[in-house]
């Protein structure tokens, strides 16, 4: 198990976290439910940490995996208070369509 | 074809498609249980690559608790499928449009790019263990940590504030 990136190259986690990231981007575009927008965004946060831990393996550093400590954390407070706007949201407007949020339209 | 590649392959299958369905299931709790399962996948992809410790936070901090407080949230707004609007035809063709382009620049940049790569080799030093993860974690980026937690409860403190009932003035 110890010459892992050689059997599978650093090159095949580099696209793997490619397409995950785009998949997400997609999400973000495509649907207009607001959690399912959410739900993108974890996925594109999921695709950069995916890439700091193979990158971290890559290097034999540390320091990469302490980045996903973090960018974990920050996902955690994000998720919390996204989702308690997107409640504040549904309680006011009836429903999280991302197209009736126009209060901040210029 | 090695063990490992075939586990490679069979987790990146599970990850992407996951993601995919994630995004195109028109329950939003079909669309969290997917979302359960790539982030089981993203963890097995941790444990191929030796990093144990953070397999485990990321399947407690994700599958746990980010995935409960989505479908708690779900299930709060009770959404009905009537709700569920789409965007229009020309957005849709445009998200598409946009998504091949970014994936194919992103590829194609990223195989032209690989010659750069090296070889990876082995120095056979320990550095992903939690010992050395903590002391790393501990001396060079004690303050980062600690605003990490400010920002926890900062998080927490906001998230009570803002789903909080208001009361009625009458």
């Amino acid at each position: 198990m110890n010459n892992i990136l050689n059997e599978i190259g650093i090159e095949n986690y580099i696209f793997l976290s490619v397409i995950l990231f785009c998949i997400g981007v997609f999400g973000v575009l495509y649907r207009r439910n607001a959690i399912i927008v959410f739900m993108s965004i974890e996925i594109m946060l999921n695709a950069v940490n995916l890439l700091f831990v193979a990158f971290s393996t890559y290097h034999q550093d540390a320091q990469g995996q302490v980045f996903v400590f973090f960018s974990m954390a920050v996902a955690a407070a994000e998720v919390a208070v996204g989702l308690a706007i997107l409640v504040a949201i549904f309680r006011n407007l009836g429903s999280i369509d991302i197209n009736n949020l126009k209060n901040l339209k210029g | 074809m090695s063990t490992i590649l075939i586990i490679f392959c069979f987790l990146a299958a599970i990850t992407l498609s996951t993601a995919f369905l994630t995004i195109f299931s028109r329950n939003p709790i079909h669309s969290a249980l997917y979302l359960v399962i790539c982030f089981f996948s993203i963890a097995g992809h941790y444990l191929l690559l030796n990093s144990q410790f953070l397999a485990f936070v990321h399947v407690i901090v994700y599958s746990g608790a980010i995935m409960i407080l989505f479908l708690f949230t779900i299930m709060l707004m009770n959404l009905n499928k009537e709700n569920e609007v789409h965007k229009p035809r020309i957005t849709r063709l445009g998200a598409i449009v946009s998504f091949c382009l970014i994936s194919l620049v992103l590829l194609a940049v990223f195989i032209n790019s690989k010659p750069i790569i090296g070889e990876y080799d082995i120095t056979g030093e320990d550095y992903q263990s939690i010992k050395i993860l903590g002391k790393v974690l501990l001396n060079e980026y004690m303050v980062p940590f600690e605003f990490a937690s400010i920002l926890l409860l900062v998080a927490m403190i906001g998230a009570v504030l803002l789903s909080k009932k208001e009361k009625t003035e009458k």
